[in-house]
Formats: C-alpha cells, sequence, structure tokens
C-alpha cells in the first residue's frame, strides 16, 4: 500500500465555516415556535427546601409553565454514576431539579419556560424559594472526619475508598516493607486545586418532541452515552430518542458528562409539546457545571541512597461534590495506574478516598487523574534529586524504564507498549539548552540576582486509548471502551466515512480522510467525515480520554478493510479472474502477473448499479467494523521549563518551555502540535493562574472570568514542540494519542521549575496554582524561619 | 446575560441630557462607554429603571488645548486617550495609563469620565487624574461647578457627582517635559489591577525636583503617595535613592484583601512598584 | 414596560431597520433578529471576546453594547469579512496556520486581529500577543493563532490555502 496521506500536515476540513461564521453550535438553533427556559438555582451549598411559589412568575408576561422538582419529581429518575469503584459505593440521588435539599450553590431549584429567553430570565426574579440553610463541608480533610455532613440523609460523607496494593495483586512488593527499608523517605501533601475546564462553548440544548421521534441537540462530547442515559434514566425508549451534537466549542472532559439540565430540557420539551432551548450563562457555567482535580495527595517515596526508587505509597482524598457524576468516581482511578509513571520501582500502594462536599459534583478535566498522578511523581522525583544533591535528570535515568526493556510489565500490572525516553530526553535537554541554563542560574544565584532562574522538569507518561473492555469491566466501569465505524461507498466512488467518535475541536474529518485515502485510494478531497448524530452514526462510544485515534481510527480502518475484502470479490467477478489473484494497490484492483486493473470507482459503481454481479453478492460495498483494543498505549515526552521568578514580587514568568513528545506514529503533525499547544496552555493554567475558590459558606468566588483566570495570549510564551516517534505496538498504525499529553506534562513541570529557582532561598513548597503572592509569601516565610541553606 | 427591562433617552446636548435625567427620579444610570455598566446590568447587579446615554452629544467627545492644561472630554474613548498627540506630548501618563485599562475592544468604547465617575478602586484612570491634579467639570441643575481631583473621589464606587448631574469635561495640567510611566501589575494581562502605580516626576540636572506619585487599589479611592513624593523631591537621581524614597509608598494606605493578595502583599507591591516607577519615569 | 425604539444598523452592507427594546444587546440583536449567528457568546463578563464585531470599522465587544446605541452605525461581522467570495487574509491565515480547533472563539479572534492589523500593521509577536488580551481561547495555546496574524500581516498567506506537503513539514516540529 503505497503511503501518501498518513503524516502529511493536510489543512483541516473543518475549517472553512468556522472561519466564516457558518457555524452550527447549539444555541445557533431555532425552531419554530421553540420556547426558552432559565433556570431558578440555589444561592446556598446546603440547605432544606421548605417552600417554593412560582404563582408570580407563571403569571410573568410570556412565561408558559415553571417546573420545581416536585412537579417531575415522578419521572425525573436519578442522574447515574456508572462507575461504582466498589461493591459498597454510596451515592446520593441526583435529581436534576432538586426536590427537598440542596447540596451545592447553583444546584437548580426550579426552570422557567417562556416565549423568549429574556422572558424567562425575568421570572426568574419572581420564584420564591424559601430554605432552612443547613451547616456546609468544603474542605477535604475535614469531610474525611465527617463532622459535618454533606447530605443530610447519609451517615457519611466517604463514598468509596477504592484500594490497589503491589503486594497483595501480585504485580510487586508490599509497600510496608519498602517503606521499612528505605534508606530515602520523602513524605510530602500535594494539592490538586479544584479547577473548571472552562470550555468556550457555553453548554447549550435544544430539544425537539414534535413527531414520533425526540432529538436533543446538546453541546456534548457523549452524544451516544447522552442518548442511553436519557433513555434509561426518562423511560423512554432509544429508539424514539435522537441525540445531535453539532459543532461543539469544546469539552476537555467537561463535556463527558451529563447534566441536570438536558434532562429538563427534555422533560419541559415534552411537557409543554413545544421545541425548547436551554442555554447556560459563562457564571452558571463556572458554578454549576461540572469541576475537576480536587485531590489531596500525601505521597510517600522510598529509595536508596544512590537514588533508586524502592517504594510509592499515595492516600488520597479525591473531592466528588456534591453528587457523583457520570465517572466522577472513577476519575482517581484513571490515575492510579499512572504514579509509577515511567519508573519501575517493585513496590506500590494507593488507597482513594472518594469524598462528598458541598461544591459542584467533580468529573473529567483533561488528563482526568494522570495529570495528578503524574504531578505528584514528578514532584517527587525533584524531590528525591534535591535530597540526594543530585541533578534531577540522572535520578530520573536511573530509574526510568530502559527502552530495550520494552514491552514492560509496570508495578501496576499494565503492560506498557514501547518507549524512548532516552531519546526523547536527549533531544529535550538540547533544544533546551539545558547546561548554558544550569550555569546561568548559577551566575544568577552568586550575583543574588533579584529575578532567579529555575529549571522544571517533567518526564511523564499517561495511559491513552480508552480502553479494552475487559479492563473497564474489571474496573466496573458500566460500559466498554469499543468503537465502531462505518465506510460507505457511494455509486461515483466517493466515500462517506461514519464514525462514533464525536469531535469537538480535534480534526477527526480531516485526520479520518487521510487514513481512509490511503486504504482505499480515494483522493482526501472525496472523502466525507460524518459524526455526532446517532442517527447517521448509529454506535459509538464518543471522544475522550484521547482515544479516537487509537480506538476510533482502527475501526475506521478496519472497516476500510473490509471494504477491500469485498470489493476484491466483484472485481475478481468483472475481470474474469480468480479472487486470490488480485490485488489492491493506489486505488486500483489488479489480476496478478496481468496488466488488467479495475478502478475502485468502477467497482464501486458496479455494486451499486448490480447488473452483473457474482451469486450471492449483496450490492454495495459498505461496511461496518467494531474494534475494542485489547491494550491502551503509552505515549510519553520530556518537558523542560525554565522559569524566572521576580523575589521582589513573586511573579512567575515562563521564559522557555521545550518539550519532545513521543506519541507514536502521527497521522497529521499540524493536528498533533495543536493539541500539544493547546494541552500546554492547560496544564500551564492550573500550575500559575486557575482555582476555583469558594467562600466560607459555599459560594463559587471566581464565579466568571473576571476571577477564573484562564490566561491569555500575553500570559503564554512561544512553545518549542518536538517530537521522537516510537510506535505503539498495540494498535496497526502505530499510533498512540495526544490529547492530554500537554496537560499532563506541562503542570509539574512548571511547578518544579518555580521551586527550582527559589529553593535555595529556603521555598520547600508552594500551592498550585503559583500566584504571585503566594510565591512572595513562601519568601518571605523563608526569611523568617531562617530557612535559607 | 440578559439585563432588566429599562427606559431609555439618547439626549443630544448636555442641557438635554440634564432635563432628562430631572425627570427620570432615582432609579437611573448614565450610560458613557459601558464597558463597566453593561456587564453589571447583565449580571443584574444594576437594574436602573431608566438609563440615559451619553453616546449622542458631540460635545463630550474630544481633546483640546486649553492653555496651561488640556480639556479632555468626558465622552473620549480610552484609546482616543492612548493615542491622542496633545496627551501623548503633555500628560503622557494618562496615555500610558489608558493604554493598560482592560482589552482594545473595551478601550475602543470605553469612555475616560466612565471609568472616572465609575471610581472602581482598581481602575486605571483616578490614579493618574489624582497625581496630574486635574480639574472635574460638572454639568447640573444649578449650572457647572468644578471639583478637584482631591476631594473627586469620596469612597468605593463613590464621587462627588450628585444626583442629576454629569460629568462633561476633566482639565488636566500640562505636564510637558516629565518623565512619566504607569506600573501596574496584575496575574494575567486582562485582569483589573492589583495593584498600579501612576509616576510623573521632573527632573534638574542630576536631581528629581518634583514627583507625582498616584496609587490604584490601595485603599477604597486612588491615593497620592505624598511621603514618596516629598522624599523624591531634591533627591539624587539614583536607583538607592529612588527605592529609600519608595519604601514610603504604603504609608496612609488601606487596601483590601482578596484572591489576589493580601493588604500587606499590596503594601508591599506598592513599594517595589513605587520604586519601578519612578525609576521607569525618570528614564534610569 | 420600557418602550421600544426604532433603529436602523447597517449590517454587514445591508441596512436593517427594526424595534428593538432598549434592554437587546448588539450581540443578540444579530443573533436572534438578523440571524448572524456567526457572532458568538462565550461569557457575560466582556472577558473573552468571542462577540468582537466591528462598530465603524474598530473592534468592539457586541456582548457590551445595547443594540440602541449602534443606530446610525455601520457593524461588520466574521460573515462580512470574506469580500467576492474570496476569503479576508486574516481569514485564510487561520486556516493555513491551524489557529483554530473548535473554532468557537474563532470568530472574534479574527475581527480583533483584523482591527489590530488596521492599527498596527505590522506588529512584533508580543504586540499581537497583547492585542489579542482581550479574546480568550481554550483550546490552541494562541501559539498558532498569534503566527497567523503574523502571516496575514507579512503577506505570507497563499492565495488559495493550499501548502505543498514539503512547506507543511516545515511548519512543523521534526521527528527525530
Amino acid at each position: 500500500m503505497t503511503i501518501t496521506e498518513v503524516g502529511r500536515a493536510r489543512l483541516r476540513k473543518e475549517d472553512a465555516h468556522l472561519i466564516t461564521g457558518r457555524s452550527r453550535y447549539t444555541d445557533n438553533m431555532t425552531l419554530p415556535g421553540m420556547l426558552h427556559l432559565a433556570m431558578v438555582r440555589s444561592p446556598f451549598a446546603h440547605a432544606k427546601i421548605t417552600s417554593i411559589d412560582t404563582s408570580a412568575a407563571k403569571s410573568s408576561p410570556g412565561v408558559v409553565t415553571v417546573l420545581t422538582g416536585a412537579d417531575v419529581a415522578a419521572e425525573q429518575g436519578s442522574l447515574p454514576n456508572v462507575w461504582p469503584v466498589t461493591a459498597e459505593q454510596k451515592a446520593p440521588a441526583f435529581p436534576s431539579i432538586a426536590v427537598d435539599e440542596v447540596a451545592f450553590a447553583g444546584e437548580v431549584v426550579a426552570c422557567i419556560v417562556a416565549r423568549s429567553a429574556a422572558a424567562a430570565r425575568d421570572a426568574v426574579e419572581l420564584v420564591d424559594v424559601s430554605y432552612d440553610e443547613l451547616p456546609v463541608v468544603l474542605d477535604l480533610e475535614e469531610a474525611f472526619t465527617d463532622k459535618v455532613l454533606a447530605h443530610s440523609n447519609l451517615d457519611s460523607n466517604l463514598s468509596a475508598t477504592w484500594v490497589f496494593d503491589s503486594g497483595e495483586a501480585g504485580t510487586g512488593k508490599p509497600i510496608a516493607e519498602a517503606l521499612a527499608n528505605a534508606e530515602v523517605l520523602i513524605e510530602r501533601t500535594f494539592y490538586q486545586q479544584r479547577l473548571i475546564p472552562a470550555f468556550m462553548e457555553p453548554r447549550s440544548i435544544v430539544v425537539d418532541p414534535t413527531s414520533e421521534q425526540i432529538t436533543m441537540w446538546s453541546s456534548t462530547q457523549i452524544p451516544h452515552i447522552l442518548r442511553l442515559i436519557l433513555a434509561l434514566t426518562l423511560g423512554l425508549p432509544e429508539s424514539k430518542l435522537r441525540v445531535i451534537a453539532p459543532d461543539v466549542g469544546g469539552g476537555f472532559g467537561g463535556k463527558l458528562t451529563v447534566i441536570p439540565e438536558e434532562f429538563i430540557t427534555l422533560m419541559a420539551a415534552r411537557r409543554v409539546g413545544k421545541p425548547c432551548k436551554y442555554t447556560e450563562t459563562r457564571s452558571e457555567s463556572l458554578q454549576s457545571g461540572h469541576h475537576g482535580r480536587a485531590q489531596v495527595q500525601k505521597v510517600k517515596l522510598a529509595a536508596t541512597k544512590d537514588g533508586i526508587v524502592t517504594g510509592l505509597d499515595i492516600q488520597l482524598l479525591a473531592d466528588m461534590g456534591a453528587y457523583l457524576g457520570i465517572i466522577g468516581s472513577g476519575v482517581p482511578i484513571l490515575g492510579a495506574f499512572m504514579y509509577n509513571a515511567i519508573y519501575k520501582f517493585p513496590a506500590y500502594r494507593l488507597e482513594c478516598n472518594n469524598l462528598f462536599t458541598n461544591k459542584a459534583w467533580t468529573g473529567a478535566y483533561r488528563g482526568a487523574g494522570r495529570p495528578e498522578a503524574t504531578f505528584a511523581i514528578e514532584r517527587l522525583m525533584d524531590e528525591l534529586a534535591v535530597e540526594l544533591g543530585m541533578d534531577p535528570l540522572e535520578v530520573r535515568k536511573k530509574n526510568w524504564i530502559n527502552n530495550e526493556e520494552f514491552p514492560f510489565t509496570t508495578v501496576t500490572g499494565l503492560e506498557y507498549d514501547s518507549g524512548n525516553y532516552e531519546a526523547a530526553t536527549a533531544k529535550a535537554v538540547e533544544l533546551f539548552g539545558y547546561d548554558e541554563l544550569r550555569a546561568e542560574q548559577v551566575r544568577r544565584r552568586e550575583a543574588n540576582d533579584p529575578v532567579q532562574l529555575g529549571i522544571g522538569i517533567s518526564t511523564f507518561t499517561e495511559m491513552c486509548g480508552l480502553a479494552p473492555s475487559r479492563v473497564l469491566g474489571a474496573l466496573s466501569y458500566a460500559a466498554g471502551g469499543w468503537e465502531h465505524a462505518q465506510v460507505r461507498v457511494l455509486p461515483t466512488g466517493n466515500v462517506e466515512v461514519v464514525t462514533g467518535t464525536s469531535p469537538h475541536g480535534q480534526g477527526h474529518e480531516t485526520a479520518w480522510s487521510q487514513l481512509v485515502a490511503d486504504r482505499l485510494g480515494v483522493p482526501f478531497e472525496n472523502i466525507e467525515v460524518l459524526h455526532g448524530d446517532t442517527q447517521v452514526s448509529q454506535r459509538g462510544l464518543d471522544t475522550y480520554g484521547s482515544r479516537s485515534l487509537t480506538v476510533g481510527g482502527m475501526a475506521v480502518l478496519a472497516a476500510a478493510d473490509k471494504v477491500i475484502e469485498k470489493a476484491k470479490v466483484l472485481a475478481a467477478h468483472l475481470m474474469e479472474a480468480s479472487e486470490e489473484d488480485i490485488e489492491f494497490t493506489d486505488g486500483k484492483f489488479s489480476v496478478k502477473g496481468t496488466d488488467q486493473s479495475t478502478a475502485f470507482g468502477e467497482v464501486a459503481f458496479a455494486a451499486f448499479s448490480a447488473h452483473n454481479l457474482p451469486e450471492g453478492f449483496e450490492p454495495n460495498l459498505d461496511s461496518d467494523a467494531t474494534f475494542d483494543p485489547q491494550s491502551f498505549s503509552f505515549p510519553h515526552g520530556t518537558h523542560l521549563a525554565a522559569m524566572e521568578v521576580d523575589t521582589e514580587t513573586g511573579q512567575v514568568t515562563i521564559r522557555k518551555y521545550v518539550c519532545v513528545d513521543d506519541v507514536g506514529v502521527v497521522v497529521n503533525p499540524l493536528i498533533v502540535e495543536g493539541q500539544v499547544h493547546g494541552g500546554l496552555a492547560q496544564g500551564i493554567a492550573q500550575a500559575l493562574y486557575e482555582e476555583a475558590v469558594h467562600d466560607d459558606a459555599g459560594t463559587l468566588v471566581t464565579g466568571s472570568f473576571v476571577d477564573y483566570l484562564v490566561p491569555g495570549a500575553p500570559d503564554l510564551p512561544h512553545f518549542t514542540t518536538a517530537r521522537t516517534e516510537t510506535p505503539s505496538t498495540t494498535n496497526q498504525l502505530g499510533a498512540k494519542g495526544v490529547g492530554e499529553a500537554g496537560t499532563i506534562a506541562s503542570t509539574p513541570a512548571i511547578v518544579n521549575g518555580v521551586l527550582d529557582a527559589v529553593r535555595h532561598l529556603g521555598v520547600k513548597d508552594i500551592k498550585m496554582p503559583c500566584t504571585p503572592s503566594r510565591v512572595w509569601a513562601a519568601l518571605e516565610e523563608a526569611k523568617t524561619t531562617g530557612g535559607v541553606q | 446575560m440578559i439585563p432588566s427591562a429599562f427606559d431609555y433617552a439618547a439626549p443630544t446636548t448636555v442641557a438635554e441630557a440634564l432635563g432628562v435625567l430631572a425627570d427620570a427620579g432615582d432609579d437611573v444610570k448614565v450610560l458613557a462607554g459601558g464597558q463597566s455598566l453593561i456587564p453589571v446590568m447583565k449580571l443584574r447587579l444594576a437594574d436602573p429603571a431608566m438609563v440615559v446615554d451619553l453616546g449622542r452629544i458631540g460635545e463630550l467627545s474630544g481633546v483640546r488645548d486649553d492653555g496651561d492644561a488640556l480639556l479632555i472630554g468626558a465622552m473620549t474613548t480610552h484609546h482616543q486617550i492612548a493615542t491622542d498627540p496633545l496627551i501623548v506630548e503633555h500628560v503622557p501618563l494618562l496615555a500610558q495609563a489608558a493604554a493598560t485599562v482592560a482589552d482594545p475592544q473595551v478601550r475602543h468604547r470605553g469612555t475616560f469620565g466612565g471609568a472616572l465617575v465609575h471610581a472602581d478602586p482598581a481602575g486605571d484612570m483616578p490614579a493618574p487624574v489624582l497625581a496630574a491634579d486635574a480639574t472635574f467639570i460638572l454639568a447640573g441643575p444649578n449650572g457647572e461647578r468644578r471639583v478637584a481631583a482631591a476631594d473627586f473621589f469620596q469612597g468605593y464606587f463613590t464621587t462627588a457627582v450628585d444626583d442629576g448631574e454629569i460629568l462633561t469635561h476633566i482639565r488636566v495640567p500640562k505636564y510637558t517635559g516629565w518623565g512619566s510611566h504607569y506600573e501596574k501589575f496584575t496575574r494575567v494581562a486582562q485582569q483589573w489591577s492589583i495593584v498600579a502605580v501612576a509616576a510623573m516626576v521632573r527632573v534638574e540636572g542630576g536631581t528629581i525636583a518634583e514627583a507625582r506619585i498616584g496609587l490604584t487599589n490601595m485603599a477604597s479611592t486612588p491615593l497620592r503617595a505624598t511621603a514618596v513624593e516629598q522624599a523624591l523631591a531634591g533627591a539624587p537621581l539614583t536607583a538607592e535613592a529612588i527605592a529609600t524614597a519608595s519604601a514610603h509608598a504604603a504609608e496612609g494606605s488601606d487596601p483590601a484583601s482578596d484572591l489576589n493578595g493580601d493588604a500587606a502583599y499590596r503594601r508591599h507591591l506598592a513599594e517595589v512598584l513605587t520604586k519601578r516607577a519612578v525609576i521607569a519615569a525618570a528614564g534610569l | 414596560m420600557a418602550s421600544s425604539k426604532t433603529i436602523t444598523v447597517e449590517v454587514d452592507d445591508v441596512s436593517y431597520t427594526d424595534d428593538v427594546e432598549p434592554r437587546l444587546l448588539l450581540v443578540q440583536y444579530l443573533r436572534e433578529r438578523l440571524g448572524k449567528t456567526g457572532t458568538l457568546i462565550g461569557c457575560d463578563t466582556t472577558n473573552c471576546g468571542a462577540c468582537t464585531v466591528h462598530l465603524d470599522g474598530v473592534s468592539v465587544k457586541s456582548c457590551t453594547m445595547f443594540a440602541v446605541q449602534a443606530d446610525g452605525h455601520s457593524v461588520t461581522t466574521i460573515e462580512g469579512l470574506a469580500r467576492d467570495g474570496k476569503l479576508a487574509p486574516l481569514q485564510q491565515a487561520f486556516h493555513q496556520c491551524h489557529a483554530l480547533q473548535c473554532g468557537f472563539c474563532t470568530p472574534g479572534m479574527i475581527m480583533q486581529s483584523a482591527s489590530l492589523l488596521t492599527e498596527n500593521p505590522h506588529p512584533t509577536e508580543q504586540e499581537i500577543r497583547d492585542g489579542l488580551e482581550g479574546n480568550l481561547c481554550r483550546c490552541t495555546g494562541y501559539q498558532n493563532i498569534v503566527a497567523a496574524v503574523q502571516a496575514a500581516a507579512d503577506g505570507t498567506v497563499s492565495a488559495d490555502g493550499t501548502v505543498s506537503a514539503d512547506s507543511d513539514e516545515a511548519e512543523t516540529a521534526g521527528v527525530a
């Protein structure tokens, strides 16, 4: 097969309509007779609802109806959690509209349905809700004590305790031994602050209940999963529901969720029999969409005096927020298999305690569990280097899996497919100018320069390609991890590729076209990729977890291969040759050893016209395939950050950022690089800028973009990106996955760099985000405690 | 995202505007550039019954030479302030500060007078205007009155502008030949100032002859750093002397504590930023 | 009840006269009354810039203006930027430099970039970054957006947007 498209930096097919404003985001939709929804939300983080008076709102101009929890109690059910991490996992009911009690500020208590968005918004002010306030629990460590309960009908804040122990699992040695025999023991507590996904398109939902099949447009990453869950929860036959994810303006895990507002809009539309639209404001999005991270990590790392890690013990407190989201319970578990990262130490234990608090529920946010794990281990490797007076790169080299050791089964039992940490690190060190920057760092220290320089390192890996269904089953996840595709061959020989993945910025239309162009020899331009509509793409498990190419892309290739197999039969028939003698290259079927050939398009037309088919041959060449991966793939990379810290103000600046990522075989380098850039921005934002902050009453203080500081163009540096290419061995393409790499890798690189700049002044740790005031306070504290070494 | 309903008037002269305001009752807001008012109306933190839009009063826009001062119309946009040749020549501090307000789009709509009357403690225009000893010209039912900058800012979002009055012009003395700099400290570019320092210095030979320093967000109103000004007057033009003088920057301040830093941090920032602003203004 | 006002606004070269409630924001007028849904709403606090349009040729946030304020003025949206069926150089540059992923910030980002280049036709990288401070993007890390604005300023955008295979490779990070 001649490869022409895979590896090309093809410009995206998706762009034309987006750069001209011909976009199809959900809020752009208008339907005849459409009504508008507005939500009444609880101002309290924890309270009993004692009464709701909707009479004034109902008589407000333009209002059609007002729904309360009591009105929909019989039909609304509970938003499901599909990942019971233990058999004993506890989860409070999660109604779309609160009935008796609210457990976070921003929870929906009533919904206005009106003829215009303005009329709906006006009526929100007229709903009179009486509350009896209850005590709130906001802090994770306090939640663990159960002194205050997040839900008055639960007897504990603990949802589940999940444990992995390499000694018990038989994948390694017992941790107790490693800790007892440690020559060096590093103990730390790391705080993963609460983050908000902050996709640029606020969530929006339109439901059209007219006709026999209800149609929902939603700004979601998961149209297929959403359809199933709506059907199961609301008692609607799946076949009566069509879900469409049109243009979706970013997700980052924040739209890997089902939300109360989707249920409410559907219930409202069913009731009034008219199309209904709900579009959240940004403030609502920040307040009541799911949040991410929010963990406390108590970590112990055991090592020998010469820097060999011998064991790692983790105790996690993971904030579920007020309810268990669809997969919120499983997010820390995704990280549990990544704390060992690229290292080959023998003993590992992780205990994860999932806890309820009176804040918005948590869920996936770019990386989902893996950034937290990577942060902890990469911070610890630096701490170990400091403890031993070694170069942090040297400590990593002593412990990482060498290239010749792949495939390598880690202490968690996962088999890493391939990797070349040596090559990526060597390239990064060279591009960075590591030795020169170290020399400058020494000079600045000696000169007592007010601006100090630090070098941050992160040698990360992550697990991509969610997921082998059997693995998900073993982890008690309710669904599988396969992906589906269909290749439809049109009479002209043009091709439609239907994918079960649901892109929202990732460029699947372009990349899948490249895959199929190579496989079928059909020009890139003659391929259309269809997605995000359950009526078109009838099966799929959607887009998240850097799975689309390594799982969905493989399904596309498998479907294309089936087309070829079927077409070969027809080509043989048309050329009066034996099937075994047919070869397919460059879009042509030819008979071995002859100059006889027929083009793909000719075979396609013959299959369509069906005038002359072999006995038993069904007209048309369309084929389906479902791919279930047997294993994960493990991209990796080395990220180096030169950080400048202004010791007078605490201001932190990224002077240089170099990353060398190995994502295996690349289909489109332009798209890969774009994914890396965006991932870096989000990881850096965790390190330096973003945090969801609540006041003592549980109100979100960072409730708008005025206070929730998503970095802008002047706040981020120019990134130097490069790649090494170590093909994955777990899929036929050798691809690994790139969607989350930058986010996972960059956070510890930045924080390690900040600390490296000021550690010699006595600073031992700084909580994220490393704001100027925190950095300055740490420097001041180091002065007063005489911490200068 | 959707404000409460309101009545709207767009007078075309100051006299007409005063008439509308006189008839409108208490629940009225004056709309200038709207870059602060409209966001709070969208969040329904403000829901006036009536909005009086000054955007169609031509006489309120523009900068003109007024002898020893510049007369700046209240509806002159931040973008105009940042680029106007008269301002750049005679009070460059105003141009420097205006160029840091929010973002380009906001600077295209937001107005000098609007920002001053809004009087957000973190806003960037009040401190330079205070440092420059500007005079505020107010039109009201009883005619025109003038208020010195020192008396204009009265508290958190509160100014000397009374109900029924509008700010029409700001008269800013010329500081031709003075060095100036606006040193703004934020966590992300688009943010309101955590602390900022507006500095103007007149250098004679190797000496700082005169200095004027305004502080942003160090109290509920903009402040003059008078102790620094006094310490700088007659001081040698050296980084050491400036640093010594700047140590007085937080005297008399009363900064807030919030997500971006507590009061102690802000006091410390005021000193560091004052030093930097003066050094930059003096061209060291 | 507040009385409505009659306004006449030229939007993308077409003159419209409508009765509007004073509280109607310009962005809502564009989207809901004129069907100009290319202009998007990303926040409610004048931070994100997704709604950026040109008012009489300069960039403004259309979420922070009432439609009545646009009476008698001229508005250009992302939908009016292409001329005679030809993409504007910035639109072409955003495509060519892969300066968009989900596309939601893109209309505002392009409109602000156009205003920036009008005011400063040859900006430095820092000036581009500063000029885009009022536009948030969550996908791209801004690097390719900055490159696109630079390309449009430098006139290195090809007319048809195609890039040869060789230059494709040159524009992306190399592989060891």
